[in-house]
């Protein structure tokens, strides 16, 4: 219907609904109330046992789901041919992908497919006066746009950790609407010919509590070897700025920022990292973040709760040794 | 077999342009240029001709052509390009342009694609570095009705086919499609080449064809923005930032560690 919201239903690749997709429903009920409409999640992949359920449980009215072994893996010619059905059967308003590398390419595509207006990397999506406005960060996160739609649906990509699920209620009553694939074997023009996976040790970068970062500051591979001690002792994970991945410092798996992963640990330790906007743009919602740089008037303080001038060859290991003799202390009581 | 490699290069406020000095004009929803900054092409933008450069490196017979949609500034972004090693520039220049939104550019710069025609490949940036929006080359790619593989970090052109490393969250997957297609590549590939003096000077003789919408066969009138930008502003963060005193580091250190325990963080 003309107020409906349609979520891209993002999955694992273990074929479980991805967090993205509960952020993105959680966003979908809230505006379905202005809006007046109801929220369909579109859950597409194979093999999904559970998922409707799932997506009811996380705030869908109806789930629109395609079983169908042709979508096991991530194709986006296979996708947007199923999308772009849907949306003309169902004719929301308004439809919600993650920013992530399938919505990155799914939303241009599907709107370029529909004629229609698409905006990337939302932060807010919000109905004023009855129209649907867009709050989107730019220019490297320097500042922030709004933007409003001359066509709909609209298509918003939102970006990771912007939104709040709700809170996941089993006993909450929905549809589940069995939809064919249907897919033209012949318009799947592109072949995957292999995947290579970056296993990362520990903790996720993503759910971690605390993130320890460096940056070009480390002035070497070395510098990283320490951080990865101090994440360990915290139970944490290590980040890195792009300036350190493109040197080839640290995996780009661990790139943080704009171009690379959003986090929202409690505790963000940046050491030799600037405060370029574009780094700030994966951390923006990071509440407590220590930095540890030698220039007193690196950007990185502004956004600091904690800034410690000085060089972090001296911070770093006296940190390690005191947070071990911590922990020490406490495993010991 | 000879190759036509397109490459889309826009010109953006250098986006290394420090925080301090970045403004907004909140009235006309434009940025400031930072006085004394030169715009640059947009990173991405030069990644990808990096790509084309490296694809006619392995094959030889590849020719590269350039081309931008905006104002006669911009053929300073193509020059750069054409002393990287890219062949021809194609510059779209129509004041009836000068407010298109992605969709619009996308229309604009897919007509031109065609009058270029043969071609094989398409290369944007995954975005431009002003807006960050990443748009305009599926977009292409859809209403060129040509396969599309986004964000790649490597690109080849092998049998016939493109054959692309695509950027996952925890790696990559290497694609193949026929051609022609578009890629959108990222900074994963590697740094773009530094054009030498010798090659400036010879670009600076290389000419520049320059269209209006009418060269291309469009009707500016019955091009219609998808979306209005609303406002544009700078965000406050306010942040209370301690700078941790002490007269040793390890002073510092041990009162940074009494804030995170007081604050219950580790
Ligand atoms: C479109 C675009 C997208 C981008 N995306 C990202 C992104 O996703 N993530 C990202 O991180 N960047 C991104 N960037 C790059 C960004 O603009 C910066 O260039 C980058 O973040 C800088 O990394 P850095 O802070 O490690 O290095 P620098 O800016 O070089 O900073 C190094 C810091 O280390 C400090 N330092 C040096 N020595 C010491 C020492 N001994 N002890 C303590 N401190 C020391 C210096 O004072 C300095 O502040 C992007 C850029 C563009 C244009
Ligand atoms: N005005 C333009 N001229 C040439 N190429 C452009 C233009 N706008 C966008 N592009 C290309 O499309 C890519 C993505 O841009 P965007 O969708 O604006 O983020 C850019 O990296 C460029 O390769």
């Amino acid at each position: 219907m003309a107020n409906d919201i349609l979520v891209f239903g993002e999955l694992t690749e273990e074929g479980r609904l991805a967090p993205i997709t509960f952020e993105l429903l959680g966003a979908a009920r809230r505006l379905s109330q202005p809006l007046g409409g109801r929220v369909l999640c579109a859950v597409l992949g194979a093999g999904l046992d559970g998922q409707s359920r799932e997506a009811i449980a996380q705030g869908a009215d109806v789930v629109l789901l395609a079983d169908d072994p042709l979508l096991q893996e991530y194709q986006g010619d296979a996708l947007v041919q199923v999308l772009e059905r849907l949306v003309r059967e169902k004719a929301p308003a308004l439809i919600l992908l993650g920013q992530t590398m399938v919505g990155r390419e799914l939303g241009p595509r599907l709107a370029a497919r529909l004629g229609t207006a698409v905006t990337m990397d939302a932060i807010d999506v919000a109905v004023q006066d009855g129209r649907i406005v867009v709050t989107r960060p730019c220019y490297g996160g320097n500042a922030h746009a709004k933007y409003s739609f001359n066509t709909s649906p609209a298509v918003v990509t939102l970006r990771a950790k912007s939104q709040e699920p709700i809170e996941r209620d089993e006993s909450r009553q929905g549809e589940v609407e069995r939809v064919q694939a249907s897919i033209d074997a012949g318009a799947v023009r592109t072949r995957v010919l292999g995947r290579v996976k970056q296993k990362a040790e520990g903790v996720r970068l993503e759910d971690a509590r605390i993130v320890v970062a460096g940056g070009r500051g480390l002035g070497g591979p070395e510098g990283f070897q320490m951080l990865e001690e101090l994440a360990e002792l915290l139970g944490g994970a290590v980040g890195a700025s792009r300036a350190a991945c493109d040197l080839g410092w640290y995996p780009v798996s661990a790139q943080v920022g704009l171009t690379g992963k959003v986090v929202t640990p409690d505790l963000y330790i940046a050491v030799g990292i600037s405060g370029a906007s574009q780094h700030m743009a994966g951390i923006s919602q990071v509440k407590n973040i220590v930095a540890i740089n030698k220039d007193p008037e690196a950007n990185i303080f502004k956004a600091s709760r904690w800034a410690v001038v000085a060089d972090w060859k001296e911070v770093v290991p006296l940190l390690i040794k005191k947070v071990r003799e911590m922990k020490e202390a406490e495993a010991r009581r | 077999m000879s190759l036509h490699i397109i490459c889309c290069v826009k010109q953006v406020p250098d986006p290394e342009t420090p925080a301090s000095q970045f403004r907004v004009d909140e009235a006309a929803k434009k940025v400031i240029p930072a006085p004394g900054i030169a715009p640059v092409p947009s990173q991405f933008d030069t990644i990808g001709v990096e790509a084309a450069l490296r694809i006619r490196d392995a094959l030889g017979d590849v020719k590269i052509t350039v081309l931008s949609l905006g104002p006669e500034s911009f053929r300073d972004a193509i020059k750069h390009c054409l002393a990287m090693g890219a062949d021809e520039g194609v510059l779209i220049n129509d004041p009836a342009l000068a407010e298109a939104d992605h969709w619009v550019t996308a229309q604009a710069l897919a007509a031109a694609i065609q009058k270029l025609a043969p071609y094989d490949l398409v290369i944007t940036g995954r975005q431009a570095v002003d807006w960050d929006m990443g748009v305009v080359g599926p977009t292409l790619a859809e209403l060129l009705g040509i396969p599309c593989i986004t964000i790649v970090k490597d690109v080849k052109v092998q049998d016939g086919k493109v054959v692309a490393e695509r950027v996952l969250l925890d790696g990559f997957e290497t694609v193949e499609a026929p051609l022609p297609a578009v890629v959108t590549v990222s900074n994963e590939l590697g740094e773009p080449r530094y054009p030498q003096l010798r090659q400036i000077m010879m670009a600076a003789r290389k000419q520049v064809t320059v269209w209006t919408a009418a060269d291309l066969g469009l009707d500016p009138s019955q091009l219609k923005n998808r979306v209005n930008i609303e406002a544009l502003y700078v965000p406050q963060t306010k942040v209370e930032t301690e700078f941790i005193e002490g007269d040793t580091v390890e002073e510092k250190v041990d009162r940074l560690l009494q804030r995170l325990r007081e604050a219950k963080l580790i």
